[in-house]
């Protein structure tokens, strides 16, 4: 039953890990199925935390928080389509650049506004997302198995989790059943066929961008007033890049993608679990090997376990009309 | 109203279009008006201006002057989605099809009929059905564009401009991407459709599908509209004049071969290709000093993993090719090289030139190492350039520009920088892998002579092309090959459609 517990508490805790990383693979898929490749979904993630945080501290408001986060998120996804589909820019440069833009942008402001080194200031219990209690939780608990299970994974979660989990069906329903959908998943693989149709490519592709602005906000608003109370430099940590990584690895379908961030979300809570912990015949091993995890997984799978992962035909190139 | 008046009246006219790009004067004030219920054909050269006044007509572009008149009406065209409502649909060289779509998705794609998918599936279902019975266009509307031969890829195009309710149906070089029978099939299509009032422009530069097909004919040379025939008062050798400017040898004229001693010698081979499927099996033959031979056969059925293992970039699995009577062990095309074998392969995009190069750059690939370019690791880029400007001068590459990216010229000219390049080298063998695949016939003419004139300094050709007339205007001897076996040997003068039937593997 001790097993059992533990197995319990890593699951919470890898749910949690991996909802920002579902958020922002969502976000990206959107991006990249129209054809533009985000590298820069970290940036966002980063920015928009900071966002978030700030206008959470300032209106004790998670929901202002939310929004503020979300605009961020969707104009720094605005620059990236105005470089890269207006201007035809590499996209691969612009996402880089709106990283550092991130990175540097938000140490700036808050340090010039909070004096914390880069922290923003704590943010009040009114102003976060806490977790929401579902019914009969507490008399589920001693209910074997089942029990524990609704009471500390499924039940207990703020409500940007369960609005996580509700994006994958609505995203599949918005790609796979909408006509927006249909055009979005056709541009990102000829936009030829959906410009001959008639159909604005770029606009369409800002569209895209806009989806992906919004995603990437509930993201970054996660990271720095749900899962914690203040903005905290680079408190991203590169976790944009390894729902780029699932995203690649759940071959751009919204379904795969969740379980990918759950997997990933589960190698994250684990590695916390193994700090410090010995393991028989080995001993303690340095908890950075469980760390590296996800990304020797994304190696490896990526190296053919598998199969061939096909990206979207058109992504990485701008539109142009042929002559 | 009667078929009789209807045939008469002019579905589009285009009056004094004119478009220029920079300095480059696309279309010359161009006039043209298209019968409704007809097939008329544009026909030119590449760079003629076909393309530009299409793209003019379907919203690409907008020209700088002139009116578009449709039924009679002027209309303006801003964009794709205009020139649809007006009644025009394109059918483009390069399908603008999305490859993992249905071709339920591909034909709804802009016209879905709502926010929802749902509510407009039933109703594209439907008028698929009814497409298919009116015009005899049968496509699984649930199957996977990529999984579909390229006939069929082109069928849907013209169910999408259909379905779009097109009574003007635009095709930029239909056929060159089809095999003779799917062109055929295409012509029975366009025929119903025209039989059921539907206008049909047809734009190639293939003079046989001109002659076979359209009712008028318009010809376009450097951006003018220089004549209008009907199509039963014409014929091939004055449409080709009208395109060129002046008289073209359809037919290039040729000695008698003086065949020598074998130079090229293959014994069993087999060839797998990236599948493992063998696409070569068990194939034998000798090509001697001064003839030509040519290898017949519907593109796929093993001819370019051939010549690939000729030219030393595909490994056989098994069998022996000897060169001068040699042996030899290693796929490697250096070595070959060495040897005197040169190779024109077939598709100059993909591994004849580097398009971002320089032609002077390209006019040394693979010969980079020759002392002549240079010592060491550098290279003497003025002796490259100016064996360069000679090869242009010598094979009037247009624009006579060493320094221009490859990408800018002509299809045409960029196969006449690889021919300059592999024959200028004096080879003693050469694989001519489709030399005038997408080449205009003025050029045709030209690479034709210089393939006939390596033949008769004694050199030995290996040809391979699609084309069964330049197969029989070539060759010396003809080889069929089909589903990687060669079928058998005729003369040149073997008639067509012995030729056909042998590459459909009927008959031997």
């Amino acid at each position: 039953m001790e097993y059992f517990d533990t197995f319990v508490s890593i699951l919470g805790s890898a749910i949690r890990l991996s909802i920002p990383l579902l958020f922002t693979a969502l976000a990206g898929l959107f991006s990249e199925r129209a054809g533009i490749f985000d590298i820069g979904l970290e940036g966002k993630m980063l920015a928009s935390a900071f966002a978030a945080a700030c206008a959470a501290y300032w209106t004790g408001n998670a929901w202002a928080g939310l929004g503020a986060g979300i605009m961020v998120a969707i104009i720094f996804s605005l620059l990236h389509g105005f470089a890269s589909i207006t201007n035809r820019g590499n996209q691969i440069v612009s996402g880089v650049a709106l990283n550092f833009i991130a990175a540097g942008l938000t140490i700036v402001l808050g340090t010039a506004w909070f004096n914390q080194g880069g922290r923003t200031g704590q943010v009040p219990p009114e102003g976060r997302f806490s977790g929401i209690v579902l019914p009969g939780a507490e008399m589920m608990r001693d209910v074997p198995i089942i029990g524990p299970l609704y009471a500390n994974v499924i039940s207990g979660n703020n409500i940007l989790t369960y609005i996580a989990f509700l994006m994958v069906p609505l995203s599949w329903w918005v790609l796979y059943r909408t006509r927006f959908g249909l055009r979005l998943r056709a541009v990102g693989e000829n936009p030829g066929a959906v410009d001959t149709a008639g159909v604005s490519v770029v606009w369409l592709r800002y569209r895209a961008l806009i989806v992906t602005g919004f995603l990437a906000g509930f993201a970054g608003t996660y990271l720095s007033i749900a899962q914690s109370a203040a903005f905290i430099n680079n408190m991203s940590a590169g976790k944009g890049y390894i729902a780029l990584a699932a995203l690649i690895f759940a071959k751009w379908k919204p379904v795969p993608v969740m379980f990918a961030c759950l997997l990933f979300g589960f190698l994250d809570a684990f590695a916390n679990f193994m700090q410090g912990k010995s393991l028989p015949m080995i001993g303690e091993v340095p908890v950075q090997i469980f760390q590296a995890l996800p990304y020797i997984l994304t190696c490896i799978l990526l190296a053919g376990f598998i199969g061939v992962a096909r990206p979207p035909k058109a992504g990485g190139v701008a539109y142009t009309k042929e002559r | 109203m009667n078929l009789q008046s209807s045939a008469n009246e002019p579905a589009i006219e285009l009056v004094g279009i004119d478009k220029k790009f920079g300095a480059v004067h696309a279309n010359k004030n161009i006039n043209l008006s298209v019968g409704k219920g007809s097939i008329h054909g544009i026909i030119g050269e590449n760079g003629a201006g076909k393309s530009t006044l299409m793209s003019i007509l379907y919203g690409f572009y907008h020209a700088d002057e002139g009116e578009i008149r449709i039924q009679g009406r002027p209309v303006s065209i801003r964009d794709s989605q205009a020139a649809i409502a007006a009644g025009i649909g394109m059918v483009h060289q390069h399908f603008m099809l999305v490859e993992n779509f249905t071709v339920l998705e591909n034909v709804m794609l802009g016209a879905e009929g709502g926010q929802l998918l749902a509510k407009g599936v039933a109703g594209a279902r439907k008028e698929l059905k009814r497409l298919e019975t009116d015009y005899g266009l049968e496509v699984d509307p649930d199957a996977l564009i990529e999984e579909l031969p390229v006939g069929r890829q082109q069928r849907v195009e013209i169910l999408k401009a259909l379905y779009r309710g097109a009574d003007i149906l635009i095709l930029d070089e239909p056929t060159g991407v089809l095999t003779p029978a799917e062109a055929d099939h295409l012509f029975r299509i366009l025929q119903v459709l025209r039989d059921q009032g539907k206008t049909i422009i047809l734009i190639t530069h293939k003079l046989r599908e001109i002659m076979a097909i359209t009712d008028t004919v318009s010809v376009m040379r450097r951006g003018e509209m220089v004549a209008t025939r009907k199509t039963a008062e014409t014929t091939v050798a004055e449409l080709a004049e009208l395109m060129v400017g002046r008289r073209v040898l359809l037919r290039v004229e040729k000695q008698e071969a003086k065949p020598g001693p074998v130079l090229l010698s293959v014994k069993n081979l087999i060839v797998k290709d990236g599948r493992g499927v063998t696409m070569v099996d068990d194939v034998s033959f000798d090509v001697r000093a001064g003839e030509i031979v040519g290898i017949a056969g519907v593109a796929g059925n093993g001819q370019s993993e051939l010549l690939e293992a000729l030219a030393g970039i595909r490994k056989p699995v098994s069998g022996e090719i000897f060169i001068d009577g040699k042996p030899v062990e290693a796929a490697d095309p250096a070595l070959l090289r060495q040897l005197g074998l040169a190779h024109i392969p077939e598709d100059r995009h993909h591994m004849g030139l580097v398009l971002k190069f320089e032609e002077y750059e390209n006019s040394i690939l693979g010969y980079h190492h020759d002392p002549r370019y240079g010592r060491g690791a550098m290279l003497d880029l003025d002796a490259i350039r100016r064996q360069a400007e000679e090869q242009i001068a010598k094979y009037d590459i247009r624009p006579p520009n060493a320094q221009l990216k490859t990408a800018n010229f002509s299809g045409g000219n960029q196969q006449k920088i690889v021919v300059a390049r592999e024959i200028e080298r004096d080879p003693k063998m050469l694989l001519i892998g489709q030399p005038t695949r997408g080449v205009d016939i003025g050029a045709i003419e030209f690479i034709h002579r210089r393939i006939i004139e390596m033949r008769d300094t004694g050199k030995a050709v290996l040809l391979v092309s699609v084309e069964l007339d330049e197969i029989r205007s070539l060759s010396d001897r003809i080889l069929v090959m089909f589903a990687g076996k060669i079928v058998g040997e005729k003369p040149s003068d073997a008639d067509e459609q012995t030729l056909g039937l042998m590459m459909a593997g009927i008959a031997a």
